[in-house]
């Protein structure tokens, strides 16, 4: 197995970002990924590595308030960058509307893709293109949920944008 | 992924010589591309210049045209008011295209450029003249049930996977290229290259040349074009085939022009001129409307697993031709 999380040798390179609004510098090499460097490096493990390839979405989270896939992303190219992780959408123990619309409404089963989810919908609200459960579904279209819970996070997410 | 070095540009000369410095070097912009492919041990760039803080994505209106820099993502091109009310069919083309996250990665220069999804490629342990030059090609026998029927040859048959380079092909965009002889532009028609015996070789760049921007004219032709995308599921999936079209009807209510280009099915994004000469002069209607498919479709070579290809792609092409000139009769 290879990974890309090996110690820090001649070709690392200093990094400083924002992660969840605190300034954070590592040292890493360029085959870092945003998404090895959240998990490994930061601690930051609500991040979830799915597929790793681009095709499922668990490891979404916001760039500058926009939502990215992280496993496709090398980390030396966001310095400076304002990441927002599922760690950095609560405010101490009140939820995240987008996070307590998924627990009302059982968006979920066993929850390997529920932050992914939770990012990318904190995101479609945000952008306020998708209103009918079908735009919806297509605007989540970038994460896959193996227990079929996508009826709930559809309802989740319209219940979210109803109550703006 | 193997270990390489990482640069960043402060300007696209600088990104150039960064890039001629190393054989293989990759431009870095979104990375949704490279990234999956370096994992794949497919690519094994030894050098990567990060050319993503360039400052090349602006949208510009000039006059009658459009400007689209090569760095604007994926996601800013397709919700660009003018964008999208001129140039219908690249704006659906952008959207009909992986997945929110992705398109907001994407960039314009990165996804024409973006490589084939032909799962020979993209695995290491099966033979693939594109990867490994007159190593030969394992899709010409194999599950080739998502490979091309237009424009392969004996070495190749892997498809061009874009929607976006499928809708500037029918719109006759051009590409803005910086190179060592200062800047060229180039239809996009001479961007792409027919994988011949050589289809390792994909666009006519040279090594180090880097596309800065897509410019395409506004005409009343552009205004009326659609893309239309079959695929295996809903969203998030490639094309099995598409077509972008796009016409300009005359006073008496009959096709002046039409444009049209196919995806999915070809190894370079496809420009179907026969089809577009029996459209015009036609009155609008399923009868024109197929006679075009046909020409669109009479040169296809199907393999084992992929002649499904050839009627759906024909339907298709009745289909986006019935949307865009909807209303026209």
């Amino acid at each position: 197995m290879r990974t890309t999380d090996r110690p820090a040798g001649p070709a690392s390179v200093p990094l400083t970002l924002r992660l969840n609004g605190r300034e954070a510098t590592f040292v890493v090499e360029p085959a870092v990924t945003l998404l090895d460097l959240l998990r490994e490096r930061a601690g930051l493990t609500g991040t979830k590595k799915g597929c790793d390839r681009g095709q499922c979405g668990a490891c979404t989270v916001l760039v500058n308030g926009r939502r990215t896939l992280s496993c496709l992303a090398l980390a030396l190219p966001h310095a400076g960058d304002e990441i927002t992780t599922i760690e950095g959408l609560a405010n101490g123990d009140e939820l995240h509307p987008v996070q307590a619309a998924f627990v009302e409404h059982d968006a979920f089963q066993c929850g390997f893709c529920t932050s992914g989810q939770i990012m990318s919908a904190v995101a479609v609200v945000d952008e306020g293109r998708a209103r009918t459960e079908a735009e919806i579904a297509e605007a989540m279209s970038g994460n896959l949920c193996r227990c079929g819970a996508y009826p709930n996070i559809v309802a989740a997410i319209a219940a979210v944008q109803e109550g703006r | 992924m193997r270990a390489f070095e990482y640069v960043v540009a402060d300007s696209a000369a600088s990104a150039r010589a960064l890039a001629r410095e190393v054989e293989g070097a990759r431009f870095y912009a979104g990375g949704t591309t490279l990234v999956d492919l370096m994992k794949a041990d497919v690519e094994r760039p030894k050098r990567v210049v990060d050319i993503s803080r360039l400052a090349l994505a602006a949208i510009e209106l000039r006059g009658d045209a459009v400007r689209i820099g090569t760095l604007a993502r994926n996601s800013d091109v397709a919700y660009d008011a003018s964008v999208a009310r001129a140039f219908p069919a690249v704006s659906e083309a952008l959207l009909s295209g992986a997945s929110g996250q992705i398109r907001n990665a994407a960039t314009v220069g990165g996804n024409l450029l973006q490589r084939t999804r032909c799962s020979y490629f993209r695995e290491t342990r099966w033979r693939c003249n594109k990867r490994e030059p007159g190593s030969g090609c394992d899709a010409l026998d194999g599950f080739n049930r998502g490979h091309a029927v237009l424009g392969t040859s004996d070495a190749c048959i892997a498809t061009y996977p874009g929607d976006l380079a499928v809708a500037l092909t029918a719109l006759s965009a051009d590409i803005v290229v910086d190179g060592d002889g200062g800047e060229r532009t180039l239809p996009i028609g001479d961007l792409y290259v027919l994988p011949g015996d050589a289809p390792q070789r994909e666009t006519s760049l040279a090594p180090g040349e880097l596309i800065t921007a897509v410019e395409l004219r506004a005409t009343p032709l552009h205004a009326r074009s659609h893309y239309l995308k079959i695929r295996d599921r809903a969203s998030y999936e490639f094309a099995l085939a598409s077509v972008a079209c796009a016409v300009e009807m005359d006073d008496g209510g009959r096709i002046a022009q039409a444009r049209i280009a196919l995806g999915g099915v070809a190894t370079v994004p496809w420009r179907a001129r026969d089809a577009e000469e029996t459209l015009a002069g036609a009155a609008p209607g399923d009868a024109a409307f197929r006679r075009a498919a046909e020409a669109a479709l009479a040169g296809a070579r199907p393999r084992e697993h992929n002649a499904y290809k050839v009627e759906l792609a024909k339907r298709a092409v009745v289909r986006a031709l019935r949307t865009v000139c909807g209303g026209a009769a």
